[in-house]
């Protein structure tokens, strides 16, 4: 699993390729938190490429939404979501709690 | 788990005059003998015991949505096991056996960790606020809205007599 990461002036592009499990989980929850830690929290995650992600990569998706939606200060909001990636966000209930987009042009004119 | 299905000495003579049964497994090809892989219980073993059970799922005829279903359903029973029934990774086993019949793909994961008590683990509420939603349990939530039958049991391991947890979990053909 490969993430890349690219800073605009007001916001983060994350995109994540490969399969997200308990392996190579940590890996894009280390890119996040980077991010995070820096005071920077308006990230879009592009999950483009993503060909599996399993719960390890929703709890990773939660805690960072948790982080940057506390005191209003941003969110982490997904792009180019695959059909059975958010067929499981669904099931997770996820749906409401993130914003979604096509790509990331649109995403990063709306963050 | 089945026993593989035994020779039937005239198997290869004139048909039998009765309707066949167990000799029919013998020439139905949909009647795989259950395969069984062992992996040690390490997350980089993830993508091993995926591709494993994609292909049986494959070759047993489910369509791409249910082998993704059977891959994510296996993917969280796996991570589990090393989580919970061991404590971490570790290089203890983990027994994957997969068997096609009946127009379903049966999995079977079995582990001589921790006795494991699906009872124990709460249901994710699905409907909590951003700052109440809770991580734990989603593992097996999946498992059971993934696949079409999940069991939980204990049983003994044949050659040292420990308790070990087995999960069997059945996907469908549609």
């Amino acid at each position: 699993m490969e993430t890349t990461h690219t800073q605009y002036k007001h916001c983060d592009l994350v995109k994540a390729q490969g399969r997200i499990d308990s392996a190579t989980a940590p890996q894009l929850a280390k890119t996040l938190d980077d991010i995070t830690e820096a005071g920077r929290y308006k990230i879009i995650l592009d999950l483009g490429e993503v060909d599996f992600m399993s719960s390890a990569g929703l709890r990773i998706l939660i805690s960072t939404q948790k982080t940057c939606k506390r005191y209003n200060r941003g969110e982490i909001v997904l792009a180019a979501v695959p059909k059975r990636i958010h067929d499981a966000l669904e099931l997770a209930g996820f749906i409401p709690l993130f914003k979604f987009f096509d790509n990331n042009l649109d995403a990063v004119g709306s963050i | 788990m089945k026993d593989p299905v035994s020779r039937h000495p005239k198997a290869h003579s004139k048909p039998p005059k009765t309707p066949p049964t167990r000799l029919d497994s013998i020439f139905d090809a949909s009647a795989g003998t259950p395969e069984a892989v062992y992996y040690p219980a390490q997350f980089e073993n993830l993508d091993r015991v995926r591709e494993f059970v994609g292909i049986a799922a494959q070759k047993c005829g489910l369509d791409d949505s249910a082998i993704y279903a059977v891959q994510l359903a296996v993917d969280e029973a796996f991570s589990n096991i090393i989580e919970h029934a061991y404590g971490g990774e570790c290089l203890n086993e983990i027994e994957c056996t997969c068997q096609c019949a009946n127009a379903s793909l049966t999995i079977t994961l079995r582990d001589c960790g921790n006795p494991f008590d699906p009872a124990a683990v709460p249901e994710p509420d699905l409907a909590a606020d951003l700052e109440d939603r809770d991580i734990g349990g989603l593992g097996l939530y999946f498992i059971r809205q993934l696949m079409d039958k999940v069991e939980f049991a204990f049983m003994p391991d044949p050659e040292t007599g420990r308790r070990c947890n087995v999960l069997r979990m059945q996907k469908r053909k549609r």
